[in-house]
């Protein structure tokens, strides 16, 4: 069975659970937030979560034996155990981070030119000169520039599979860029601004035949599309708890087991160890050696709860839901010929972002005109310079759906966006 | 939009002084990185302290409206100006654009310069506005007038 948009009525119970979404902006214009692929709001019951853990529980969990640090200790790892449950995986295989950018910054720093002597099976994360990390051409930037500056530190290569004309990976040449050099393939899941779904098997497939890991960004999948590690069958996985409806400064790394064991720590301190004497330390098993430091705990309680709030929805309503929203965008947008789509123009393999450029306006003026009219996009590069020069746009305007977006509001969009060939004397 | 002055829109569609020069002491390459706006710039000045006259100031940008305005209302206001001049108009630009709207900006002072004076109510936008004077500044530190920009420094601090 196909799931099915919300309703109406329904859009409107999940917004009444958005209290930002009831303000107004400038002079007084309703709020058309479109800006979710950037950050999502919070339900009250994320805010209620981090609320409660601050009012009953507050103390640093696995440090001490007093009452509240093992019941901060309880709820912590029990925030765990739901989002770990969430991606169709066990809790101990679920690293907390600050957010997505750390998780793919531990992942690019547990390569190193050597095997770290304490950590069995370490080899696996050496790397240097003759060996290669291939990305993609369509990376965020967090995704790209931890690559590059591994292959400095350790004399590896850089490759990239280009982007199509139509804004999907262009695999025609998989076979050549992923090699027997290949040791890691670093590629997005859903593209934060093309909306791009990549085809995500074909890559973990011709990886693993050369022995590479895959190193996959969630960020713009994870809360969108149910997902499952295990079916995905990729190495390491990393995704950010804001862009979920949880709150900001927790992310997640996701790593199979036997990867985690033998992978060396990024951030080192309290917390992370196993012994430490002057000479040296021994560490503690994954996910405890990568979360050096008091934990975000209360960060982590929240992203549980909404987790469980995407539950309740059922995230693959979210998606059919979010889809709806896309159409009727790209439907509206090509019937204004001075709109130009960046990235895929139907709905197959497509998340819930839309990129566009107004020929000859720059994006932030763009912005600004749909702003002034109360509606939040995102413009600029996205942090995907590179994608943008691929397409040879300087800018561009996006935007970006969630559960509780509308109908009405793409519709009041398109309105506002109609008074730009206007303002600025272009054609329309 | 208050923000859309047609001087603006005007500036921004047919930047004056576009385009890169010779001669020249410096050239500058000068970015936005979050809207990836750039500019390329090229100073000719000629004279030395308070003699100091702003020959010419060429570029090549790519940007918002906004920023491509700034560009092209700092060349038109300060090409064949003495530095001083083109220097305590940069002052009253900088501090009209990041007044949150208090300072009106003075026409006397900053010419066109005043229809930039909306952009002060959107904080995003001061940096478009300033991305060409930035660039600007710094043409003069790589040109060795570091001596200009501190006596302005000392005469604002
Ligand atoms: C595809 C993608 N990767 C990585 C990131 C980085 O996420 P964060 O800024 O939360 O670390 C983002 C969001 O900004 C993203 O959209």
């Amino acid at each position: 069975m196909t799931a099915e948009p919300f309703t109406t009525e329904e859009v409107a119970r999940i917004r009444a659970d958005f209290p930002i979404l009831a303000r107004t902006v400038r002079a007084g214009a309703p709020l058309v937030y479109l800006d979710s692929g950037a950050t999502s709001h919070k339900p009250v019951q994320v805010l209620d979560a981090e609320r409660d853990f601050y009012e009953r529980l507050n103390s640093a969990p696995h440090r001490g034996a007093h009452a509240l640090s093992e019941e901060a200790t309880a709820a912590y790892e029990g925030a765990r155990e739901r989002i770990a449950a969430f991606i169709g995986a066990q809790a101990q295989d679920v690293v907390f981070t600050k957010n997505a950018t750390e998780a793919l910054n531990l992942a690019a720093y547990a390569f190193s030119n050597s095997p770290h002597p304490g950590i069995p099976g370490s080899e696996r994360f050496t790397l240097g000169a003759g060996d290669e990390v291939l990305v993609t051409e369509m990376e965020h930037h967090a995704n790209l520039v931890p690559w590059q500056e591994l292959c400095r530190r350790t004399g590896a290569t850089l490759r990239w599979i280009p982007v199509t004309d139509e804004g999907r990976l262009d695999l025609a040449t998989l076979d050549e860029l992923v090699t027997e050099r290949t040791k890691v393939v670093a590629v997005v899941h859903a593209s934060n601004v093309l909306g791009t779904l990549n085809p995500i098997e074909t890559i973990v497939e011709r990886a693993h035949e050369v022995g590479a890991l895959v190193v996959l960004d969630a960020c713009q999948s994870v809360p969108h599309l149910a997902i499952d590690v295990a079916d995905l069958g990729v190495d390491l996985l990393a995704f950010s708890g804001h862009k979920m409806f949880g709150p900001s400064g927790i992310g997640v790394l996701w790593g199979r087991r036997e990867l985690l064991e033998a992978m060396p720590p990024f951030l080192t301190g309290g917390s992370m160890i196993e012994t430490v004497r002057m000479e040296g330390s021994t560490y503690a098993p994954p996910p405890q050696r990568f979360e050096a430091g008091v934990p975000m705990t209360a960060q982590a309680i929240g992203l549980a709860a909404a987790v469980d709030y995407i539950n309740e929805l059922d995230i693959k309503r979210i998606h059919a839901h979010e889809l709806a929203l896309v159409d009727r965008l790209l439907a509206g947008l090509a019937t204004r010929p001075w709109v130009t789509v960046v990235g895929p123009t139907d709905l197959e393999s497509r998340g819930g972002t839309v990129a566009f450029v107004v020929d000859g306006v720059h994006a932030h003026d763009v912005g600004q005109v749909l702003d002034n009219a109360g509606v939040a996009v995102r413009v600029g590069h996205h942090c995907a310079w590179p994608l943008h020069r691929r397409f040879k746009v300087a800018a561009t305007t996006r935007a970006s759906f969630a559960a509780y977006n509308t109908v009405d509001e793409v519709d009041a969009l398109l309105e506002a966006l109609d008074r730009v060939p206007q303002i600025f004397g272009v054609a329309s | 939009m208050d923000l859309y002055q047609e001087l603006i829109l005007e500036h921004s569609k047919r930047p004056q002084h576009a385009g890169l020069r010779e001669p020249f002491e410096a050239e500058v390459h000068h970015v936005n990185p979050t809207c990836g706006d750039e500019v390329t710039m090229r100073i000719h000045v000629t004279g030395e302290g308070s003699e100091a006259i702003v020959e010419d100031i060429s570029y090549d940008a790519l940007g918002c409206s906004i920023s491509m305005a700034s560009t092209s209302i700092l060349a038109e206001e300060s090409i064949g100006r003495p530095l001083t001049e083109v220097l305590t108009t940069y002052e009253a630009m900088k501090a009209m654009l990041t007044s949150k709207g208090e300072d009106p900006g003075d026409e006397e002072v900053i010419g066109d310069g005043v229809a930039l004076s909306g952009v002060a109510q959107y904080p995003a936008r001061v940096k478009c506005a300033l991305l060409g004077w930035m660039a600007f500044t710094d043409a003069l530190h790589q040109s060795g007038r570091q001596a200009a920009l501190t006596q302005l420094e000392e005469g604002t601090s």
